[in-house]
C-alpha cells in the first residue's frame, strides 16, 4: 500500500527500448496511432482527474451528508433544496438521540464488549501462535490445520446452535454471552504464527540458553518483536467486535444490554421516519469511533483486512 | 515459505511408516519406545503447549465445530427452540424447503443479491484499482475515503443510506431531480428494495475490493508489459490479454470473500428492509434468522443453514482448485 507505484502507462515519445528488427514498420505504425488516440497527455490527464473527482464525490458525498445532517438545526433538515452548508453547528440532534434511546448504555456495552472481546482474542491469538511456533508437541501441525479449518465455518451455521449453547450456559443477556462465542482467534492466530516464524531463531535460542522460561521468552523477547503484527491483529479484532450486529441482536433481549449498532436500530424504531436529524446523530456516534481509528491506523487495518479478509 | 515451515516444525515430524518395517519389527518398537520416552522427557513442554492452546481450542471447538455437528442434527428434527426436545423427522425439513415457493423466492433473491454484488464488486473494484494505480495527485486521499465505509458498522452505513433514499428529504431525490428524475420509493417498493441493498453494499465494500486489486496490480511482473509494448499492443489489449488473466487468482479471491460478505449482511437487511416488502429482500441468511429467531422453527432454520454451508463449501472448493491450477501453470 505504499505510495510508490509502478506506472503501466506507456510513456509518450519514447522509442521502444528494443526494436525487433524484422518488423520495424508495424511497431512504428501502431505506436503512432496509439499516441494520437489515448496518448494526448492533456486529454488523458483531464479524463483521469475527472474520474478521480467523480469517485471522490461518490464517497465523500454521503459522508458529508451524514455529518451535516447530524449538525443541522432540527427543522432545517426538511428544507428543499437542502441547506448544503449548515449555518452554524447545532448539537440538539445529539441530545435528542441521547434522550430517545439509552445511548450511554449502548456506549458502555459496546466499549466493554469491544475491549473485552478484542483483548481475549488477542491473548488467544498470541498464546496459540507461540505454542505452535516455539513448543514441541506431537502432530502439532495437524492440530493447527484443524483449528484453521474453522475459518470455513460461516457464522450463519453457528447462529442457532450457539444461541442454544449460550442459553444453556445461562449467558443470555450477559457480557459473557456477548463476548465469549467470538473470543476465539483463528485468522489472528494464523497471521501471528506466520509472523513469529520469520523471527530470528538465534535470539530466541539465546534467551532460552540464558535460562529464561517459555513464558518469559514470550513476554520479553518474542512479543516485543511481534509488535506490528500484534497491533494489526488487535485493531482488526476491535473493528470486528465494535461492528458486530447479528450476534448481539439475538443474544441480548433488553434495551439496556444492547450494543451501539443494535441501539441504532432501536433509535430508528423509536424516532420512526420523523426525526432524521436525531437518527443521523446516532449514526455518527456509531460510525465516528471507527472512522477515527481508521484515520490513525489505516496501514494496520488495510494490512489486516487484505491479508486474507475472511474472518477475524 | 515452504522451507521456513519445514525448518520450524521439526518438533512434530509426521510419523511415516518405514517401508521396510512391519508392525512389531524391532524398528517400530524402537520408534514407539522413543515416542514414549519423548512424552516422558518433554512432559513439561507438552503440558505448556496444551495449556497455551486450551482457551482458544475450547472456544473454537464449542462455538465453531460443535455448531456444525449439532446444526446438521437439528436440520433433521422439528423443534421450537423454547421447550421440549427436538423430534427426529429425517429429511422432511429439506423436502419442505425445496418444495416451498417462499424458499424458491429466497434462493432467487440470494442469487440476485449475491450475484449482482459479486459482479459489481469485481468490475467497479478493478476499475477503481486501475484509476488508483495512475500517477495522479490526491489519489491516496481518494483511496482512503473509498476504503473508509468498509470499516464502518453496516448498521450505520445502512441507516445513513436509509435517509439518503428518503423519497422526500433524501440526497437521492436531490441528485435525481438535478437530472430531471423523480426519486423512487427505494426500500419500500418491492421493485427497488433489492436494488437499494445492492447499491448500499457496493458503496460500503467496493473500496476494499479496489485495494485488494491494487495490491494485485502492483505485484504484476514488469517485463510482460515491456514485452507487450515492444510488440505494439494497445492499452486495452494489454489489459485484456495480460492484466486480466494474471489477476484471475485475485478475482477468485474477491469473489469468494464477497459471497461470504453478502451472506453476513444481516445489519444492512435489518436496517434497510427487514427482508421486505413482502419477501422481496429475504436472502438465505436472513431467512435463517427469520426461521430461527422469529418463527422459532429450529429445524427449518438449521436446514437452511446447511444449504448455505454446502453452497459456500462448493464455492470455496472451486476457488482452491482454480488457484492451485493457476499456480501450477506459472
Amino acid at each position: 500500500m505504499s505510495e510508490h507505484t509502478t506506472s503501466r502507462e506507456p510513456t509518450t515519445g519514447q522509442p521502444p527500448r528494443r526494436r525487433s528488427p524484422d518488423r520495424p514498420a508495424l511497431t512504428k505504425r501502431v505506436s503512432s496511432r496509439r499516441r494520437r488516440l489515448n496518448e494526448d497527455p492533456l486529454v488523458r490527464r483531464v479524463l483521469l482527474y475527472a474520474a478521480l473527482v467523480f469517485v471522490a464525490l461518490l464517497f465523500v458525498g454521503p459522508l458529508y451528508w451524514l455529518f451535516t445532517s447530524a449538525l443541522k438545526e432540527p427543522g432545517d433538515i426538511y428544507q428543499y433544496p437542502p441547506e448544503w452548508v449548515p449555518s452554524s453547528p447545532h448539537v440538539e440532534n445529539f441530545t435528542e438521540a441521547w434522550r430517545a434511546a439509552p445511548f450511554a448504555n449502548f456506549f458502555v456495552n459496546s466499549l466493554i464488549v469491544t475491549a473485552g472481546g478484542a483483548a481475549i482474542k488477542l491473548i488467544n491469538a498470541t498464546l496459540t501462535a507461540y505454542a505452535f511456533v516455539f513448543l514441541r508437541f506431537p502432530f502439532k501441525n495437524v492440530i493447527f490445520l484443524v483449528m484453521l479449518g474453522a475459518l470455513m465455518v460461516p457464522n450463519n451455521v453457528t447462529l442457532i446452535v450457539n444461541y442454544i449453547t449460550v442459553s444453556n450456559l445461562g449467558w443470555i443477556n450477559t457480557y459473557l454471552g456477548l463476548i465469549i462465542p467470538s473470543a476465539g482467534s483463528i485468522f489472528g492466530m494464523f497471521l501471528l504464527r506466520q509472523y513469529m516464524m520469520t523471527l530470528p531463531k538465534d535470539i530466541i535460542e539465546a534467551a532460552r540458553v540464558d535460562g529464561a522460561g517459555h513464558l518469559r521468552t514470550m513476554w520479553q523477547v518474542v512479543l516485543p518483536m511481534c509488535k506490528p503484527m500484534l497491533v494489526t491483529v488487535g485493531i482488526i479484532a476491535v473493528v470486528d467486535m465494535w461492528n458486530d450486529f447479528i450476534w448481539p441482536l439475538i443474544v441480548t433481549n433488553t434495551v439496556e444490554m444492547r450494543t451501539l449498532p443494535i441501539g441504532l436500530l432501536y433509535l430508528r424504531t423509536t424516532e420512526g421516519y420523523a426525526n432524521w436529524g436525531a437518527i443521523m446523530a446516532g449514526t455518527v456516534m456509531v460510525a465516528l469511533p471507527m472512522l477515527i481509528l481508521f484515520l490513525f491506523a489505516q496501514r494496520h487495518i488495510v494490512r489486516g483486512l487484505t491479508g486474507g479478509a475472511v474472518k477475524g | 515459505m515452504a522451507s521456513r515451515t519445514a525448518s520450524t516444525t521439526t518438533g512434530a515430524p509426521a510419523p511415516r511408516p518405514d517401508p521396510g518395517s512391519t508392525p512389531g519389527s524391532p524398528r517400530t518398537i524402537d520408534r514407539r519406545a522413543q515416542r514414549r520416552r519423548g512424552w516422558r522427557r518433554n512432559r513439561g513442554e507438552y503440558a505448556l503447549f496444551l495449556l497455551l492452546l486450551s482457551p482458544n481450542l475450547l472456544i473454537i471447538a464449542t462455538f465453531e465445530y460443535w455448531p456444525v455437528i449439532y446444526n446438521a442434527y437439528l436440520s433433521m428434527t422439528r423443534w421450537n427452540m423454547l421447550s421440549g426436545v427436538p423430534q427426529w423427522v429425517g429429511l422432511d425439513n429439506y423436502h419442505t424447503l425445496l418444495n416451498s415457493e417462499t424458499f424458491h423466492q429466497v434462493m432467487r433473491n440470494t442469487l440476485a443479491f449475491t450475484g449482482t454484488v459479486v459482479i459489481g464488486s469485481v468490475v467497479l473494484g478493478l476499475a477503481l484499482a486501475v484509476l488508483f494505480n495512475q500517477r495522479l495527485h490526491g489519489r491516496g486521499l481518494v483511496r482512503t475515503v473509498a476504503f473508509a465505509p468498509h470499516i464502518v458498522s453496516g448498521a450505520a452505513v445502512a441507516t445513513l443510506w436509509l435517509f439518503i433514499f428518503d423519497p422526500n428529504y433524501g440526497l437521492s431525490r436531490v441528485v435525481l431531480n438535478q437530472f430531471g428524475f423523480g426519486s423512487p420509493r427505494w426500500v419500500t417498493d418491492s421493485d427497488w428494495a433489492l436494488a437499494s441493498l445492492i447499491i448500499v453494499y457496493l458503496w460500503k465494500g467496493v473500496g476494499f475490493v479496489a485495494i485488494v486489486y491494487l495490491a494485485g496490480l502492483q505485484s504484476l511482473p514488469e517485463e510482460l508489459y515491456e514485452a507487450a509494448k515492444i510488440d505494439g499492443a494497445g492499452a486495452w489489449t494489454t489489459f485484456r490479454r495480460i492484466t486480466l488473466p494474471l489477476l484471475s487468482p485475485v478475482t477468485f479471491f474477491v469473489m469468494v470473500i464477497t459471497i461470504i460478505g453478502t451472506f453476513q449482511a444481516y445489519d444492512m437487511i435489518a436496517v434497510l428492509t427487514g427482508g421486505g416488502p413482502g419477501n422481496a429482500t429475504t436472502t438465505l441468511s436472513w431467512y435463517i434468522y427469520e426461521q430461527g429467531f422469529q418463527a422459532f422453527d429450529a429445524g427449518r432454520a438449521a436446514a437452511s443453514a446447511m444449504i448455505l454451508f454446502i453452497i459456500l463449501l462448493i464455492v470455496t472448493g472451486l476457488q482452491t482448485k482454480f488457484v492451485q491450477r493457476r499456480v501450477h501453470y506459472q
